[in-house]
């Protein structure tokens, strides 16, 4: 199990390297991951910036309960989660989710499990600095 | 030990406060301490909290030295 909190920008790639090479080589036949990307648009507005915050402390035990309820749920051999924090600009990686299996179909559906569950129980919030310099706090998620 | 109490995004712009101590006298459930920290009666439908970083219901109780936070919907991902 990882869980990351970033205060800066992270290379999707590299971290699913990285938590790749942590697992015994030929340990796994599948692995699925979702990256989520900062948009320059939301509600018909031009965003230029997005300001995550989060719960520290309780995001991290969110974000290890959600890997723990995958491990309950599904035959995985591990997950991980990479989360940005701080000021985001449009184009940056927002969120890393992986799930590595022995076979694809838990890996698809584990992978699938974190962003949703990640998205209604970790404590992050976004702010968004639209084109003409206002801020304003993101009030729900996108529907997947 | 006080009841440490914090507020996080929209809602700590809007109380203009990020962390309060309360005395925990009389304190039984969340609602409580919202009441206490803010000097509002009602704690809204819309705000979550959680105790000692677990998400937690209003009615739920706390007790002295607990961390009790409230927040809005989350938006991570």
């Amino acid at each position: 199990m990882a869980v990351f909190i970033k205060p800066d920008a992270f290379d999707p790639a590299a971290e699913l390297t990285r938590f790749e090479a942590t697992l015994p080589m030929g340990s796994f036949g599948a692995t699925s991951s979702f990256t989520g990307t900062m948009r320059d648009f939301n509600e018909d507005s031009s965003v230029t910036m997005m300001t995550l915050e989060h719960y520290p402390g309780m995001t991290e035990n969110q974000l290890e309960s959600i890997i723990a309820d995958a491990k309950s749920q599904w035959d995985i051999i591990d997950a991980l989660i990479v989360h940005r924090v701080g000021d985001i600009q449009p184009g940056n990686p927002i969120v890393l989710t992986a799930v590595c299996s022995a076979h694809r179909a838990a890996a698809f559906d584990a992978c699938r499990f974190l962003m949703e569950a990640l998205k209604s129980r970790a404590t992050f919030w976004k702010k968004e600095t639209l084109l003409d310099g206002q801020q304003r706090w993101v009030e729900k998620n996108t529907p997947g | 030990m006080p009841i440490k109490v914090k507020f996080f995004a929209s809602l700590r712009e809007q109380l203009k406060q990020d962390l309060k101590e309360i005395d925990a006298a009389g304190i039984q459930t969340i609602s409580d301490v919202w009441e206490k920290a803010t000097d509002t009666p009602l704690l809204p439908s819309h705000v979550l909290c959680s105790v000692n970083l677990e998400h937690r219901e209003p009615h739920e109780s706390v007790k002295d030295g607990d961390e009790v936070a409230f927040f809005p919907p989350v938006t991570g991902g």
